[in-house]
């Protein structure tokens, strides 16, 4: 949340309003990046460029009425996002304004401050003349989560430097902007606040990975996620974008998540938040909502704040995993957030590279992903920033330039595909065109985690899809019933491990979520089916008779089983053994 | 429609250039400000500014610059953006696409007027659709429920009777119990469209539940930009102030995006994909995005876009962004249309995302869910038969295989297919569906549940 402050020294004037680039005189000191307040109402907007005494500045709000005259007050300070406990189960503006305080309809200029008060436990765990740096707890909050909040030394003094702890408060209920230390001369909130383009410093990045879990089977099997990686979601309208990142919202194993919707619709927006208000976070028993801090600036919402929204989400995160835990960013999409580049830019006259986007668009997407990591705070812990963006590519086409840079500086790419969307196999993550740089980290990962084959499972299904979709095309050519018996259980192989194992149904009450024993159980519970399959043909049992078999129990395993009943899979499995063995 | 509220006339015109207009010596102007132009012979056009430099404005002119000179023209600004008034007084009328009455009757008086690019509605306010508008027509009721609030677009190409349906949902939807009202906003229609669409509206729009603006396609072409933006401006008052539930159907939206894209060449913008500005999609979503409903509030707005996809093409900008905005799309085919069904849609391509929460228990009716998820998914198996069945002849099918092609048959031309002046309830419409299913052996309906089809299957030999 930004306040205008009246009375600020440096007064300027509007000059020329086009949309949302507005020209401005007479700021003398003001520096690229300083947020203005422009006209009577303060609509806020930052310094992008400066000429001969003329800034140009990108407006955050509809400039509808502002005129030349208007008069423009410098804040002194870059774009900055107000952090601290009130963000869990809140829903924002682009600008990190709660809209839960704002009217029916949204009004420019009318930012409203949280409405303070809300009061926090705190606990000190620093004494008086003990020594802190930067990034280093003062104290915790509240503990009814399944994690603690720390309250600690604003990172943006010099790190490793140790301050002096002048003062603290006792245990006790304080609100958000109440004094709690004083370190170094500077007094200590809960509330604090960063410039939302500046990344966070840390002290490294952690080299070990580990994994995400995020209860979707292709993601969590096929093409896994690491904690601290990214990963992008392309795909065409209506292939399950929004759905998969919500399911992975809802339900992967990280402490906060952040979901930044960008550029979408308002229906999904209300949707998603009164859904995660009537989950129950399995581990903490409470309503998801309470952990995640959901930004919604929809389509229909002014468009420069998109472009905002992006980095104020990652900079929560950070905040956040400056803690010690673990943070997801969901950005959903960043072609929208492009499209604000792209929009500003070509209002400045900017020359335009590919498709009119600026030149500038990939080092933008690099930066923005770069802010991911698992890393070792400055406070000594160990927390991570895992950026999660959906990617909507005009026409589908997957060559287009957010597309195709975005798959540059990602871990892991998740591509959905049309035809798979319109067979209603969802989730509709191709295995082809997908891929995920952490797998191979993950398999040592996994091993060490009671998993060893998690390796050898991931290969084993990849080479018998890739073998069955080969065979698939030939069938189409010569017809199924001309080809030899173990090509047949080739072609089962693949119908199995698709209908089985990868796809599941977000709106599932037993299988929208699916835990990782599980999952591991229906791929060998497949695997075993196939592996029996295939020693029935070499004991001469013809390959109709097998296709004829009943393996509805195993078809139906994921649904019909709880997300964690890795037992009930188990038992299916061998019902279909059984099946089988009439066979032989 | 514009208020006089500027006293100072601009003569000072420096510049003409397709609907852009450019005065100099203009003080206090703001941006997307309303302008009015009068030329010498006392025609008024109405305009927008488009920017403000220094004390030079642009102006886009709704009707056009043809037959505007720089001299004797002057221009007076409105002092706030384009406005509307609105109120219960657009009920039952007929203007043209800039609100001006063409029914003979006095200007639309309203209770008070309101911007017509309107407000963005806060997604915390927002309620999550919940509850069906009954079309009466059976492809969309049954396979792809429209959902109160829901954007549900229609896809199709030209030479479909796309119109048509249109018409008809504008005619006959209705929302059980509750007060209901449709805005009729067409695009580019020619005026046979218009006297196709005034003759088959006339009788709601008698009853007073229906408001029609109707823009031609030798209207100017800027004008577009503007009728959708008061259809959903008159639609807003009626839904949240007035507590109806307002049906929007805006036909034909690729005509309005066409004008986005004139008046962004005429602005020497930076084009796009197929010469469409970068910003269509946000220009599109500041319309699309303005139905829903409202907690705490009696009214909802629903949209029902129709668009022609130039050249069939789905890839097309117009589709394309339109499909990724709105909630799901009913599309319509060419080869349904050729073998004689109408409506012609092509059930497998289309997809209401809010059914599942607009439909069933309650809402429709029980079964309604499961009827259309097996429905679905017994076309879909239908289609891979028809597949075989052209590389190995039918009589190679197998006699499950030839039901589902039967099945398939028979939801063409008894579920899909209808009059287009015929209403059909949902009981009708899931009946159908019922005997449809029935020409399938049981066992084939996993998604049924027993006690339906104890209750509903009747088993049917043959077609
Ligand atoms: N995992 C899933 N399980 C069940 N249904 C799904 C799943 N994913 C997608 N669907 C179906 O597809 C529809 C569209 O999905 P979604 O809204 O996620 O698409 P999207 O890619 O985000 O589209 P857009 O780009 O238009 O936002 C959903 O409403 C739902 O009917
Ligand atoms: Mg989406």
């Amino acid at each position: 949340m930004v306040a205008v402050t009246a009375g600020t020294a440096i007064e300027g004037r509007v000059v020329k309003v086009s949309g949302s680039l507005v020209e401005v005189e007479g700021l003398p000191g003001a520096v690229i990046s300083e947020v203005v307040a422009l006209g009577r109402v303060g609509l806020l907007g930052e310094i992008v460029a400066v000429a001969d005494g003329v800034f140009t500045v990108q407006a955050y709000e509809d400039t509808g009425g502002l005129a030349p005259g208007a008069t423009v007050a410098a804040l002194g300070r870059p774009l900055s996002a107000a952090l601290g406990p009130h963000l869990l189960g809140g829903v924002f503006d682009g600008l990190l304004r709660p809209l839960s305080e704002a009217g029916e309809w949204l009004e420019p200029g009318a930012g409203a401050g949280p409405g303070d008060t809300l009061r926090w436990r705190f606990t000190p765990t620093a004494a008086p003349g003990a020594d802190l740096a930067a990034g280093e707890a003062v104290g915790t909050l509240d503990g009814d989560g399944p994690f603690a909040l720390l309250v600690t030394v604003p990172p943006d003094l010099p790190p490793g430097v140790p301050l002096a702890v002048e003062s603290v408060v006792p245990a006790g209920e304080y609100a958000a902007d109440e004094t709690l230390a004083v370190i170094g001369g500077r007094p200590v909130t809960m509330a604090t606040s960063w410039p939302v383009r500046r990344p966070r410093p840390f002290r490294a990045r952690v080299d070990e990975v580990a994994a995400l879990h995020t209860g979707q089977r292709v993601l969590d099997l096929v093409q896994p996620i690491a904690r601290g990686s990214t990963a992008s979601v392309p795909g065409g309208f209506g292939t399950g974008k929004t759905m998969l990142l919500q399911q992975i919202a809802k339900w992967c194993d990280a402490d906060v998540i952040v979901y930044v919707g960008c550029g979408e619709r308002g229906n999904e927006m209300a949707d998603i938040v009164e859904e995660l208000q009537s989950l129950v976070d399995p581990r903490s028993g409470r309503p998801l909502r309470l952990r995640t801090v959901v930004i919604a600036n929809t389509s229909n919402m002014p468009m420069m704040a998109r472009e905002a929204s992006i980095y104020t989400g990652v900079t929560v995160a950070e905040y956040f995993r400056d803690m010690g835990l673990h943070a997801v960013v969901i950005a959903d999409s960043t072609s929208r957030w492009a499209e604000a580049l792209r929009e500003f830019a070509s209002r400045r006259g900017a020359l335009p590279a590919e498709e009119g986007y600026p030149a500038g668009l990939a080092s933008a997407l690099a930066a923005f992903y770069e802010r991911a990591g698992d890393v070792r705070t400055l406070g000594g812990g160990r927390g991570s920033v895992t950026i999660i963006g959906a990617v909507s590519p005009p026409g589908g086409d997957m060559t287009e330039p957010v597309t195709a840079h975005t798959q540059r500086f990602v871990r892991a790419t998740w591509m959905l595909d049309r035809d798979l969307a319109y067979a209603r196999h969802y989730p509709a993550v191709a295995w082809e065109g997908s891929f995920s740089r952490d797998a191979g980290a993950l398999a040592g990962w996994y091993a060490r985690n009671g998993d060893p084959t998690w390796g050898r499972r991931r290969a084993r299904m990849g080479s018998l899809l890739a073998e069955s979709d080969r065979l698939a095309s030939l069938a189409e050519l010569v017809g199924e019933g001309a080809m030899p018996g173990s090509e047949r259980v080739v072609l089962l192989a693949g119908r199995l491990l698709r209908d089985c194992v990868l796809r599941q149904s977000a709106l599932s009450p037993n299988d929208g979520f699916c835990s990782a024993a599980k999952g591991a159980a229906l791929v060998d519970a497949v695997l075993a089916v196939v592996d029996r399959c295939q020693s029935l043909i070499e004991a001469g049992v013809p390959a109709t008779r097998i296709e004829e078999a009943d393996l509805g129990a195993l078809v139906r395993a994921a649904e019909a089983t709880g997300p964690a009943d890795a037992e009930g899979v188990a038992a299916r499995r061998d019902t279909v053994l059984a099946e089988l063995e009439t066979l032989s | 429609m514009t208020r006089w509220i500027g006293t100072v006339e601009h003569l000072g015109i420096t510049r003409l250039r397709g609907p852009l207009l450019v005065v100099r010596d203009v003080h206090g102007v703001g941006w997307d400000e309303s302008a009015t132009v009068r030329t010498p012979d006392g025609r008024v056009r109405n305009g927008l500014v488009l920017s403000v430099d220094r004390d030079l404005a642009v102006v886009q002119v709704f009707e056009g610059t043809d037959g505007v000179g720089v001299e004797g023209t002057s221009v007076v600004f409105a002092g706030e953006s384009t406005h509307v008034p609105v109120g219960e007084g657009w009920l039952g009328r007929v203007c043209n696409g800039r609100g001006a009455p063409i029914d003979g009757g006095p200007p639309v008086a309203g209770v008070r007027r309101a911007p017509v690019s309107g407000r963005p509605l806060n997604p915390t306010r927002r309620e999550p659709p919940s509850e069906p508008v009954l079309t009466g027509v059976s492809a969309i009721d049954a396979l792809t429920t429209l959902v109160r609030g829901q954007k549900l677009p229609v896809f199709s190409v030209a030479g479909l009777p796309h119109l048509e349906l249109a018409t008809q949902i504008a005619a006959q939807s209705t929302v059980r119990d509750a007060p209901f009202a449709v805005v009729f906003a067409g695009m580019g229609l020619t005026h046979p469209d218009v006297a196709a669409v005034r003759d088959a509206l006339a009788e709601r729009s008698a009853r007073g539940e229906l408001v029609m603006l109707l823009n031609t396609a030798d209207d100017p072409v800027v004008e577009r930009i503007l009728t959708p933006r008061i259809a959903l401006t008159v639609a807003e008052h009626l839904a949240f102030e007035c507590g109806r539930h307002v049906l929007v159907v805006m036909a034909d939206m690729t005509s309005y995006a066409e004008a986005v894209r004139e008046v962004s060449a005429d602005r020497e913008e930076i084009p796009g994909r197929r010469a469409y500005p970068g910003y269509l999609y946000s220009d599109l979503a500041s319309l699309y995005e303005r139905c829903g409903r409202i907690r705490g509030v009696a009214g909802s707005v629903t949209l029902v876009p129709v668009l022609t996809m130039p050249g069939g093409d789905i890839t097309h900008p117009v589709p394309d962004l339109t499909g990724y905005i709105t909630e799901g799309q009913v599309v319509l085919s060419t080869a349904a249309h050729g073998s004689g069904i109408y409506p012609p849609v092509d059930p497998l391509g289309s997809l209401s995302r809010l059914m599942r929460k607009g439909a069933g228990s309650g809402r429709t009716r029980e079964d309604h869910l499961d009827v259309a998820a097996q429905v679905m998914s017994c076309l879909s198996r239908a289609r891979h038969v028809r597949e075989l069945a052209d590389l190995i002849g039918e009589e190679a099918l197998s006699g499950t295989d030839r039901a589902y092609l039967a099945f398939a048959e028979d939801v063409e031309r008894r579920v899909l297919s209808q009059r287009p002046d015929e209403t059909r309830q949902i009981d009708e419409t899931l009946d159908l569906c019922w005997r449809a299913l029935s020409l399938l052996p049981r066992r084939e309906l996993t998604m049924l549940a027993e006690d339906a089809l104890a209750r509903r299957y009747v088993a049917r030999t043959g077609g």
